[in-house]
């Protein structure tokens, strides 16, 4: 690798191990020196390596700088070393034999522990989505805007506000006691969930960014897994959903850039190790007795990568969309539910259920009835897809309404999965 | 919104009285699931609840126990839901459709009241 590509790699791969070994140490009032001191190690390697060339072994050479780095700020600052030598679990009294663990062991127990701190009840869902991504997947302000489809400057108020709240209400990096993990595993879940799916169907056109931001959840995940105290059904049935869905992700989006609709979509093209690492992951969540809504969104993402329709097949897709929204409601579940009732009962029940819905200022709902009506009245399908066309925001969605719109009288059938 | 107890009474002299096959129990578990999960669907759903096991005991002041009620009386509970929604008028076109009067039952709706 060129060092122009190694140093971004190695800033992706690296930076994030680096902080979250020093937010570890330094406390959670100090995520900003510890930010600053891997920012300047970056620095530092690349005047050094566009000067002197590459060392011999990159990622050595960075830990090293960085803990003399490390040294060196404490040094200068004997007052915040006075500061956080409570703070610290090392048993050294100067600086100088100061540890600064940069083992694997150590640099996963760190980001384990950076991970529920950040997923603090305190903060709102969206800085710890934001947060996240900073802090433990070594993303900027710009990508993370660029994911958000906002600016950067909403992007560094939302981060430096969140930093503020979890130093005010004094929150621990440390390693989650059991009574922790099982209070803020449901949160740390719903924040792996909702990036991988901020990545998965974000309007944004940058398809390399959405695939980052799904790696970097499933990353995240499997973390948890290789931890015996929250490798837990729930997340194992979570891993399960990431894989069937990335499965798919070379196949929904055509080489401009454009989403392909399931239907459309090439199965040469689904990844068949993540289906089966999907399957696998599957089966190990079963055990125990506890059933979240991962197990049964994943257990819906397997009949999904059943591309040949059955009975079968939404006879099972609709109960399970029956369990899951009495379990939680939300508008897009009821939506998908109402399509698979379609396909399991007949489109006249379902569209007696989805006039129920209640769901007028939806773009997706009148996308379904169009579909629905689609066969039996086009004219009032024509209107419904007019009606999801002006309600539809992002250009992505624009083009699969009229995509269906031209496809009227056709046989068409396809949602967004 | 406000909730309501929705009430499933069966009159079980009116049900076949042959055991049913596993199909059949399937297909009746199959229209409640669909059923609530209508409901569900709405986001009007609060408490899918329980359906009730047959036979019971009846316990009268003085610690008098009996027996009952029995399956012989007309409508005799077999179950319960919990669903929100504006009106009671709003709550009883919920309980339309329940696949409870394919075999000759009623709903009753009945409002809870706040404590």
């Amino acid at each position: 690798m060129q060092q122009q590509e190694l140093i971004p790699h190695l800033f992706r791969t690296e930076y994030r191990k680096i902080v979250s070994v020093l937010c570890n140490l330094f406390g959670i009032d100090h995520i900003e020196i510890a930010e600053d001191i891997v920012s300047d190690t970056f620095l530092t390697a690349t005047e050094l390596w566009g000067l002197k060339g590459l060392p011999e072994n990159p990622t050595a050479w960075l830990y090293t700088v960085a803990k003399n780095k490390t040294r060196d700020y404490l040094k200068r600052h004997t007052l915040f070393a006075q500061k956080i030598a409570g703070e610290i679990k090392y048993s050294s009294t100067s600086s100088e034999e100061l540890d600064i663990d940069l083992s694997n062991k150590n640099i996963d127990d760190s980001q384990l522990a950076m991970m529920f701190a950040i997923c603090h009840p305190c903060i709102p869902i969206e800085s710890q989505i934001g947060l996240s991504l900073n802090l433990l997947c070594g993303f900027g302000a710009e990508e993370i805007a660029d994911a958000f489809l906002t600016n950067k400057e909403t992007i560094y108020k939302r981060l430096k506000r969140a930093k503020e709240k979890l130093r005010m209400e004094k929150v621990k990096i440390e390693q989650p006691s059991l009574l922790e993990i099982n209070e803020r595993l449901e949160t740390v879940l719903t924040t792996l969930y909702l990036l991988f799916n901020e990545g998965y169907y974000s309007p944004s056109q940058n398809t390399g960014l959405r695939k980052d931001l799904c790696m970097e959840a499933m990353r995240l995940n499997y973390l948890l897994m290789a931890n015996s105290t929250t490798n837990k059904p729930q997340v194992n049935a979570l891993f399960s959903l990431m894989s069937f869905h990335s499965s798919r992700f070379d196949a929904r989006t055509n080489p401009q850039g454009e989403p392909v609709l399931y239907d459309d979509q090439d199965t040469n093209l689904w990844n068949n190790e993540l289906i089966a690492q999907g399957e696998y992951y599957l089966n190990l969540s079963s055990h125990g007795n506890q059933l979240s809504k991962y197990h049964l969104e994943a257990a819906i993402a397997y009949w999904h990568t059943e591309k040949q329709d059955s009975a079968e097949k939404w006879e099972n897709i609709l109960q399970l969309y029956n369990r899951l929204l009495q379990m939680e409601y939300s508008p897009i579940a009821a939506l998908n539910r109402t399509y698979a009732l379609a396909r399991a009962n007949g489109h006249e029940a379902a569209i007696i259920e989805a006039e129920k819905l209640n769901l007028n200022s939806n773009h997706l709902y009148h996308s379904l009835l169009g579909n629905l009506y689609a066969q039996i009245n086009p004219t009032k399908a024509l209107e419904h897809y007019q009606q999801s066309l002006a309600l539809a925001k992002s250009v992505a969605d624009k083009a699969t309404i009229t995509k269906h719109i031209n496809r009227l009288g056709a046989n068409d059938a396809s949602i967004n999965v | 919104m406000k909730n309501f107890l929705l009430v499933y009474r069966n009159d079980y002299n009116a049900l076949p009285k042959t055991d049913r096959s596993p199909e059949e129990m399937q297909a009746t578990m199959k229209l409640w699931m669909d059923w609530i999960g209508g409901i569900a669907a709405q986001n009007k759903l609060v408490d899918k609840g329980s359906s009730l096991a047959g036979g019971g005991k009846v316990v009268r002041p003085n610690n008098v126990v009996t027996d009952g009620p029995y399956t012989e009386i007309k409508e005799l509970i077999g179950g319960f839901s919990i669903v929100k929604a504006d009106s009671m008028e709003e709550a009883a076109e919920l309980s339309k459709g329940c696949p409870i009067f394919a075999t000759g039952g009623n709903v009753e709706v009945r409002e809870i009241n706040q404590m």
